[in-house]
C-alpha cells in the first residue's frame, strides 16, 4: 500500500511547477495553464487526505471540497479565456507585460 | 514493492516529466499537449486513491472541456510569439523561488506532528457516488456550497458571454 | 454443451488453467488474460469494421436506387479489402509547416477514443471488459478524447480549411454532448446506478418504453456526436472540401475513416445496451451466447435506422445545427429529466403496469407539449417576415405598377 506522503510529495512538486509557470511565462494563456496545474495539485492533496484519514468514517468533506475546486477551476478558465481573447482582439497581444493600460 | 506502488511511481514520473515539459517548452501548442498528459496523470492518481468518480470527471471536465478551450484560445491568438522561460531574464530568481516553495512544502509535510499516520494501514473506504449525491442535497450536508457553486457557474457563463461578444453582434 | 452456451468464459477458464499449470502465479495469469482479452476485443471490433463499411456502401447504394459495389467477390464482399490494400500502399504526406507530432497523434486519438468505449459495454451476461460502476460517465469521457483528436487534426495540418472545419466540428461535438449527457442520466435515474451492467440488468421492461423522449433525444445527439448526416458538416464537399481530413493520406486517413464507421456502430451498441435492454431476451441468462446474439440483432436494427437516416435527409447548416441543439434538444432533455424524476418518485415502486403507464403518459405529454410549442413558434416566425429588398425595376414605364416588395423568411 502506498504511504500517504508519496501523494503529498507529488502534489508539492506539481504545485511548485505550476508556480514556476505562472511567474515565468510571458504568455497569458501559459499563465492560465500554470494556474490549472496548481489547482490540480491542490485536488490531489485534498483527495489523498480524504482517502487516508476520512474515508473510513464516511465523511464527505474532502470529496465535496474537491468537487467545488473542479467547479471553480472550470468557471475561472472560461471567464479568463474570454477575457484573454477579447483583450487580444483589442490590443493584438497576449503577452502579460504588454497589457498595461491601467499601469500608473 | 507492491504492484500498486510500481504503478504509482511510473505514473508520478510521467506526470512530473510532463509538468516540467509543459513549463519549459517553447511552442504553446506543445505546452497544451503536455498539460493534457499531466492532467491524465492526475486522473490516474485519483484512480489510485479509489476516487474513481473524480478520475472520470477529471477527464471529462479538464481534458474534455478546459484543455479543448485552451487549445481553441491558442488557435485564436495565433499572432502571439511563442515564449520560452529563458526569455524571462529573471528566470534563475524564479526557479529559486519555486525551489524555496517546494522545500517549504516538503518541510511542512515531513514535520507534520501526526506523521506516524503516513504508513498506517488503510481502512476500507465507503465509496458510493450515490451517497455523495445525497450529501450534496442535504440541508445539514453540503447544500449551500452546491447552490453557491451553481450560482458561480451561472455568473461565469453570463460573464464569459458578455466579455466575449463582439460589438458588431450587439449593435445588430 | 457449456462451450456453446458460453464460449468466451469457457475459453478463458481453459486458458487460466493452462497458465497456472505452467506454474505462473494467478495474479500474473489474470493480468495476461486481461491483456489478451483487450487485444481480442479491439481486433474483433476493427475487423468487424470491414464488414460494416461494405454494409453501408451496399445499403447506401440500394437507398439511392443503385446496386453498390458488386465487382470484387460475390455481392462485392471483398470491396473493402481492396480499398484497404489501396490505402495501405498510399504515400504518407506530411504537409510542409505542419506540426509532425500533433499531425500523427490525431488519428491515433480518434481511433483510441472509439475503441475504448468497447471496454465497458456488456456483450452478454458474463462477457464484459470491465464492470466499473461509473460506466456511463466513462463513455462521455472517452468521447471527449475523440474530440481532442479532431481539433488536433484541424490545427496540425497547416491549412485554413482544415482549421475552419476543425473549429466547426468541435463546436458541434461539444454542444451535442450536453443533451447526450442529460438523456443518459434518465436510465441512470431509473436504475439507481451508473454501471452499464446494472443498467442492462435492470431492464425487465426496456427503457425505450419507459423513457421514449429521452431515447429519441439520445439517438439524435449520438448521430450528431458521430458527425454523420444530417450533421455531417465536415464532409460537405461543396463547402469545406474534406474538413479536418484534407491533409491526411494513406493509412492515417484510413484511421479516421475506420473510426467514423466504428463510432456509428459503437453508438448503436450503446443505444441498444442502455435503451433496448442490451443482451436481455428470452433465455439469455442461461445461454450467454444467445445474449450476445440478441445484442447484435438490436444493434443491427439501430444501425440500419442510422444508415437510412443518413441517406434520406439533407444536410443541415452549421447555424441550424447549433439552433437545433440549444433551442430544441437541450430544453427537451432537461424537461424529460425533470418529468421522469417527478413521475418516478411519485409512483409506487415496483415494476407494475401502473408505473409503466405513468411514465409513458408523462412522455406523451412532454412530446405533445413540445410539438405544440414548436408549431406556435414557427407560426410566429412566419408572421415576422423581414423585407429584404424593395422594388428594383430595371425598366419601368410610367404606366406600369411597381413590383411588390420581396419578402423573405428571416
Amino acid at each position: 500500500m502506498i504511504p500517504l506522503y508519496w501523494f503529498l510529495v507529488l502534489s508539492a512538486i506539481l504545485f511548485s511547477l505550476g508556480l514556476f509557470a505562472v511567474i515565468t511565462r510571458r504568455n497569458t494563456i501559459a499563465i492560465l495553464m500554470g494556474i490549472e496545474l496548481m489547482l490540480n495539485a491542490a485536488n490531489i492533496n485534498l483527495l489523498s487526505f480524504w482517502r487516508y484519514l476520512h474515508a473510513s468514517r464516511g465523511d464527505m468533506d474532502g470529496l465535496i471540497f474537491a468537487l467545488i475546486v473542479f467547479v471553480v477551476a472550470a468557471a475561472e478558465v472560461a471567464v479568463g479565456l474570454g477575457l484573454i481573447v477579447s483583450a487580444y482582439r483589442k490590443r493584438r497581444t497576449v503577452v502579460a507585460n504588454e497589457l498595461d493600460l491601467l499601469k500608473g | 514493492m507492491t504492484g500498486m506502488q510500481i504503478v504509482f511511481l511510473i505514473n508520478a514520473a510521467v506526470t512530473v516529466i510532463a509538468g516540467v515539459m509543459m513549463v519549459t517548452v517553447k511552442r504553446l501548442m506543445h505546452a497544451a499537449m503536455w498539460l493534457i498528459l499531466t492532467l491524465f496523470g492526475v486522473a490516474v492518481v485519483f484512480g489510485l486513491l479509489e476516487a474513481s468518480f473524480f478520475a472520470i470527471v477529471q477527464v471529462v471536465v479538464y481534458i474534455g472541456a478546459i484543455a479543448i478551450l485552451l487549445v481553441f484560445a491558442i488557435m485564436l491568438t495565433r499572432d502571439a510569439v511563442d515564449d520560452s522561460f529563458l526569455q524571462n531574464h529573471r528566470w534563475v530568481l524564479t526557479a529559486l523561488i519555486g525551489a524555496i516553495a517546494l522545500s517549504g512544502l516538503l518541510l511542512a509535510i515531513f514535520t507534520w506532528p501526526q506523521s506516524a499516520l503516513f504508513t498506517a494501514p488503510l481502512a476500507d473506504a465507503q465509496r458510493d457516488v450515490g451517497e455523495m449525491g445525497l450529501a450534496l442535497l442535504d440541508p445539514q450536508g453540503y447544500l449551500i456550497p452546491f447552490e453557491i457553486s451553481s450560482i458561480l457557474l451561472l455568473a461565469a457563463l453570463i460573464g464569459a458571454v458578455h466579455v466575449g461578444i463582439s460589438r458588431r453582434e450587439v449593435e445588430r | 454443451m457449456s462451450f456453446f452456451a458460453d464460449p468466451i468464459t469457457f475459453i478463458s477458464n481453459w486458458l487460466n488453467s493452462l497458465l497456472s499449470n505452467w506454474g505462473i502465479p494467478p495474479g500474473w495469469a489474470q493480468f495476461m488474460l486481461f491483456i489478451l482479452g483487450a487485444g481480442a476485443l479491439s481486433l474483433g471490433a476493427m475487423v468487424f469494421t470491414i464488414f460494416l463499411i461494405w454494409l453501408e456502401r451496399k445499403l447506401g447504394g440500394r437507398f439511392q436506387d443503385r446496386i453498390g459495389p458488386n465487382r470484387v467477390g460475390p455481392w462485392g464482399i471483398f470491396q473493402t479489402i481492396a480499398d484497404m490494400l489501396k490505402i495501405f500502399t498510399k504515400e504518407y504526406i506530411t504537409p510542409w509547416g505542419s506540426d509532425p507530432v500533433l499531425f500523427n497523434l490525431a488519428p491515433v486519438l480518434a481511433m483510441a477514443a472509439v475503441l475504448a468505449v468497447w471496454a465497458v459495454i456488456p456483450l452478454s451476461s458474463t462477457v464484459y471488459g470491465s464492470n466499473i460502476h461509473i460506466g456511463v460517465l466513462y463513455i462521455l469521457a472517452v468521447g471527449a478524447l475523440g474530440e481532442l483528436g479532431v481539433i488536433l487534426a484541424g490545427f496540425a495540418s497547416n491549412n485554413k480549411y482544415a482549421l475552419l472545419g476543425g473549429f466547426r466540428v468541435v463546436a458541434m461535438l461539444i454542444s451535442y454532448e450536453v443533451p447526450m449527457a442529460l438523456t443518459l442520466l434518465v436510465p441512470v435515474m431509473l436504475t439507481g446506478s451508473m454501471g452499464l451492467n446494472d443498467i442492462t440488468s435492470a431492464q425487465s421492461v426496456w427503457f425505450i418504453w419507459q423513457a421514449p423522449v429521452a431515447a429519441l433525444v439520445f439517438f439524435i445527439a449520438s448521430i450528431a456526436e458521430n458527425s454523420r448526416a444530417p450533421f455531417d458538416l465536415i464532409e460537405a464537399d461543396s463547402e469545406i472540401v474534406a474538413g479536418f481530413n484534407i491533409e491526411y493520406s494513406g493509412l492515417k486517413f484510413g484511421m479516421f475513416y475506420v473510426a467514423d464507421f466504428l463510432h456509428a456502430f459503437t453508438a448503436a451498441l450503446i443505444f441498444a445496451s442502455v435503451f433496448l435492454g442490451g443482451w436481455r431476451g428470452p433465455g439469455a441468462e442461461l445461454y450467454p451466447a444467445l445474449g450476445f446474439l440478441y445484442l447484435l440483432i438490436k444493434t443491427a436494427i439501430v444501425y440500419f435506422i442510422t444508415i437510412s437516416i443518413r441517406f434520406s435527409l439533407p444536410r443541415l447548416r452549421v447555424d441550424q445545427v447549433m439552433a437545433f441543439n440549444w433551442k430544441y434538444l437541450t430544453p427537451l432533455a432537461l424537461v424529460s429529466l425533470l418529468v421522469t424524476a417527478l413521475v418516478d418518485k411519485s409512483l409506487p415502486a415496483g415494476q407494475g403496469w401502473l408505473r409503466l403507464g405513468g411514465l409513458l403518459l408523462a412522455n406523451l405529454v412532454i412530446f405533445v407539449a413540445a410539438d405544440r410549442l414548436v408549431s406556435i413558434y414557427r407560426k410566429r416566425k412566419k408572421q415576422e417576415r423581414r423585407v429584404v429588398s424593395g422594388p428594383r425595376p430595371i425598366a419601368v414605364t410610367l404606366r406600369e405598377k411597381p413590383a411588390e416588395p420581396v419578402e423573405v423568411e428571416s
